[in-house]
């Protein structure tokens, strides 16, 4: 089938789209944009976390059909150009990033975090990040990028 | 809202928290993980594996899966055209099963198509009869004369026998326990990837991730009978690693499959493969026995530990090696007997896993510490005081601990550490065992503490000759002088790409480093394991860059007239004693690079001895302690961990930051293990191969952490520096273990615990 959806602001289309295939898979191997990751592919790890109209979704749990006509945003949309969107620079500077294969979904769901809740306390970044696994940095630096990236937009 | 990109480009020193060069393409989702590779004309290949622990395999038939449309390949044991084996120590593992399947997800056809739903469609139908056989699923039967034979040589691995001291030793105070530990999984997120390219040469070039790349390339030649030179390895990006990628994967059958269609072909493991696709850690049964004086010093240990391996060698004689040699902790025995096993079994294969062999072997040891406090009435921290080794003393093979070896100090840095507060009379419901379950109010809820010490190998051991090769290159290019830096070492997201800019910053003193992907194209860096690429790499760039710097230093002394003596580098700069510029670098190197290649190797070990264990088997010690503080239901057997920190020896941190990430992270593995992480296998059977029944600790479950890091320079080591990666892993979860005992007075002979070990329901 045919898939034509909206990803990172320009509309994307997709042909012989077996109708079995998430879309993750199509971010992944059909649209050239592989940020969103694959670990587990049952919506426990959120490694896979894309917006999709402006919701967060775990992207192997969405049929690729399902993202027809509607606007997905992931870790490669999140900052224009170049640039890198304080949440990713935070990740960067706080030493979250070790392995690095959980840090695209952790991001996506931070910057959620932090649309929603600009000072997040520790519980609630805790309950906000309880989605997604990491096992290399035992998430005490992703917490640190987290209050970080939330200090930053405080004061600019 | 954004800002302008951090440039790739970092800086930063030894001993500095220089940024990783990667950071910024992993934030953005531009870092190349195995699994993103992607080639233009690829197929897909999967893997048909054995439903059965153990089968014979009388026939298979391809015919109908080769009829399905897309299908360009599909291969059987018959296809593999070298030597049908592979194996790190003992090559006793066939790429694709032939004649026996000996663990339920081996292995047995691969196929090639289009798309992966069509290669997984196919698999469906290849048609395989087996016919079942008796399935030594039991270890503590492995060793019967009527158990099973695994493989016809016999169903034991290693057995390290250790005796040192008295040989009948009696002691007033006597404690003991049997202890259970079960099979844990490395969970690294970025699934077992790679990408097969057939060459014009008729070779193949691999794109994989991995720890080891040489010991991979010379795996891989012998399956596909090619020499080296046609079998080129390059590291692609590696989601975490933990030990599960020593063992070969999907490397052979990605160059099988390449080779056969002549199409470049990605495998790519889902979860559920991913279970089955590497080993795991040894599930471990233990007896031990401590005997002591009335005041709590110990006497003599005897211990008996079984590690089942499952159906091949993989690496467990070395684990047996580490739960043999290390396997009582780092204290004083004047007197022991151990002996370690490791058997075959029908379960699946176990092998390393960040720990190796210390870890099970710390559970028990550390639980009859706790014992022996107990029995003597001294607390837990004073009766490892009592007892721990110093610098200078000998350990139970006989080797003399020479350097730091600060016990009683890391002990007393947690111990110091403030609790944290009791709960209050309302809790908040995200501060209680069960949390939003609403299960208790605080009712039923004991607080507990519990502490542990480790010690761990640094470096491969027992005489292994374990080196690194580094190539550096000093150019000044459009007016700056850049350094490049070429390993075969696997960054896994330990951070070494950081540690090895940061070691040619220092020695060469430049900004620019660039270091280049790791391949095979320069000498072996040896394995991204046992904590030894800091040490082991780090030296070999170390010594490259030395090698380097002497080179340009001997150019630039025949230039200025000058000795060698008195030059140093700096920047793009020659400069002297008292660091007045003496010439630019441009002008003493002109366009001419300067790259030098080293091999280096850390002191060598020893074999120890066959009979008594004893010997010089290590080549370094790292030392780790930890406090846990938990609040358990009673009621229900839910644990919170409210605390989990620790302190740790690190001889010399090159990156303190990514020094304490590594000891947050080996800690949350600890943790996970003593109350959570656990393959279930019964009869042969896997039950839980996925991220929602293998449950991991999540941002919710693990506890703040404080780290307290020591700096005693190890004066054999560079820099000073001692590995970093495992020894958190060791220690913490026997402190979650001694906290939940001392929250619900339970003896806990086994972890994971589970709710209802606490309960006893």
């Amino acid at each position: 089938m045919r898939v034509t959806t909206t990803v990172n602001g320009t509309e994307r289309t997709a042909d012989d789209v077996w109708p079995g295939e998430s879309l993750l898979h199509l971010l992944r191997e059909r649209l050239g944009l592989p940020g969103a990751k694959n670990a587990c592919e049952q919506g426990e790890c959120g490694s896979c976390t894309v917006y999709l109209d402006g919701e967060p979704v775990c992207a192997c749990l969405v049929a690729a059909g399902q993202a027809v006509g509607r606007e997905v945003t992931t870790v490669e949309g999140l900052a224009p150009g170049q640039s890198l969107h304080p949440v990713q620079e935070a990740f960067v500077e706080a030493g979250a990033v070790q392995c690095g294969f959980c840090t695209p979904g952790l991001v996506v769901a931070a910057h959620d975090l932090l649309a929603r809740v600009p000072e997040p306390s520790d519980p609630e970044i805790r309950e906000a990040l309880a989605g997604n696994l990491c096992r290399c940095t035992g998430y005490e630096k992703i917490l640190d990028a987290v209050r970080l990236a939330a200090r930053r937009r405080a004061t600019r | 809202m954004t800002t302008a990109q951090t440039a790739a480009r970092t800086t930063g020193r030894i001993g500095e928290n220089a940024q990783r060069p990667d950071g910024t393409l992993k934030v953005t989702g531009e870092f190349a993980y195995a699994s993103d590779l992607w080639h233009d004309d690829m197929v897909w290949g999967v893997t048909l594996r054995s439903p059965h622990p153990h089968a014979r395999i009388r026939r298979i038939d391809v015919t109908e899966a080769l009829t399905v449309p897309g299908v360009s390949a599909v291969l059987t044991a018959d296809d593999v055209p070298g030597e049908n084996a592979f194996g790190l120590e003992h090559a006793d593992q066939p790429v694709l099963a032939a004649e026996f399947v000996r663990y339920e997800g081996e292995p047995v056809a691969l196929v090639a198509a289009d798309h992966p739903e069509t290669a997984r469609r196919a698999a469906a139908r290849i048609r395989v009869d087996y016919e079942v056989l008796p399935a030594l699923t039991d270890a503590r039967r492995a060793l019967d004369d009527d158990a099973p034979l695994v493989h016809p040589g016999g169903n034991l691995v290693r057995h390290l026998r250790l005796r040192r001291g008295a040989e009948r030793p009696t002691a007033p105070v006597v404690v003991s326990l049997d202890f259970e530990v079960g099979m844990q999984d490395q969970a690294f997120l970025g699934p077992e990837s790679g990408l097969a390219v057939p060459a014009e040469d008729g070779g193949v070039d691999l794109y994989v991730a991995t720890q080891w790349l040489h010991v991979d390339q010379r795996q891989i030649c012998l399956a596909l009978g090619m020499p080296p030179e046609k079998v080129r390895l390059t590291l692609a990006g590696v989601g975490g690693a933990f030990g599960g990628r020593e063992d070969l994967s999907v490397h052979v059958h990605a160059c099988l499959l390449a080779l056969r269609t002549g199409r470049p072909v990605k495998m790519s493991y889902g979860r559920e493969e991913s279970f089955h696709g590497h080993v795991h850690r040894h599930p471990a049964t233990m007896t031990y026995e401590f005997g002591a004086e009335c005041d709590g010093t110990l006497v003599y240990a005897r211990a008996h530990v079984l590690l089942d391996g499952g159906a091949y060698a993989s690496s467990t004689a070395a684990v047996v090696g580490n739960a043999g040699t290390l396997g009582l902790g780092p204290y004083r025995f004047p007197s022991v007997a151990v002996d370690a096993y490791g058997v075959f079994t029908h379960n699946p294969p176990c092998g390393a896993m960040r720990g190796f062999g210390c870890v099970q072997a710390a559970f028990a040891h550390e639980a009859l510490m706790d014992e022996l406090a107990a029995a003597v009435g001294v607390d837990p921290v004073e009766i490892r005081r009592r007892n721990g080794v110093q610098e200078g003393d000998r350990n139970i093979t006989g080797q003399v601990i020479d350097s730091a070896a600060p016990v009683a100090e890391l002990l007393q840095r947690v111990a110091d550490l403030p609790l944290p507060p009791a709960l209050p009379e309302q809790p908040d419901l995200r501060d209680l065992p069960g949390a939003v379950g609403n299960t208790t109010h605080g009712e039923g809820v004991r607080r507990g503490v519990g502490y542990s010490v480790t010690y761990k190998n640094v470096g491969f051991s027992e005489g292994f000759d374990d080196y690194s090769t580094a190539r550096v290159r000093l150019q000044v290019t459009g007016g700056e002088a850049v350094a490049t830096v070429h390993t075969a070492a696997a960054e896994v997201g330990q951070g070494l790409v950081t540690v090895q800019q940061q070691i040619a910053r220092t020695e060469l003193g430049v900004e620019q480093v660039v270091v280049v992907p790791a391949d095979t194209a320069v000498g072996s860096a040896g394995s991204t394991s046992a904590s030894r690429q800091t040490y082991v790499t780090g030296g070999a760039v170390k010594a490259a860059c030395e090698a380097v710097r002497t080179a340009v230093l001997q150019r630039a002394a025949i230039a200025l007239g000058r000795p060698v003596a008195g030059l140093a580098l700096d920047g793009d700069k020659v400069v002297g004693a008292g660091g007045e510029v003496l010439a630019g670098l441009a002008d003493v190197l002109g366009d001419d690079a300067v790259e030098e290649t080293v091999e280096w190797r850390h002191r060598p070990t020893h074999a120890v001895d066959p009979e008594t264990g004893q010997g010089d088997a290590h080549v370094q010690f790292a030392f780790s302690a930890h406090r846990a503080v938990v609040d358990v239901d009673t009621e229900l057997g839910l644990v919170k961990v409210v605390a989990l920190d620790t302190a740790q020896d690190v001889g010399k941190a090159i990156n303190p930051d990514a020094v304490v990430g590594q000891i947050h992270g080996g800690s949350a593995q600890g943790m996970g293990l003593a109350l959570m992480e656990e393959v279930v296998v019964t009869d042969g059977h896997v039950r839980n191969p996925s991220f929602t029944d293998y449950l991991l600790p999540t941002v919710l479950d693990v506890p703040p952490m404080r780290v307290e890091v020591l700096e005693y320079a190890d004066p054999h080591a560079p820099y000073g520096v001692r590995g970093v990666g495992e020894p958190p892993t060791i220690s913490s979860g026997p402190a979650v273990a001694a906290a939940v005992r001392a929250a619900c007075g339970k003896p806990l002979r086994r972890v994971p615990i589970r709710p209802e070990h606490i309960t006893c329901t």
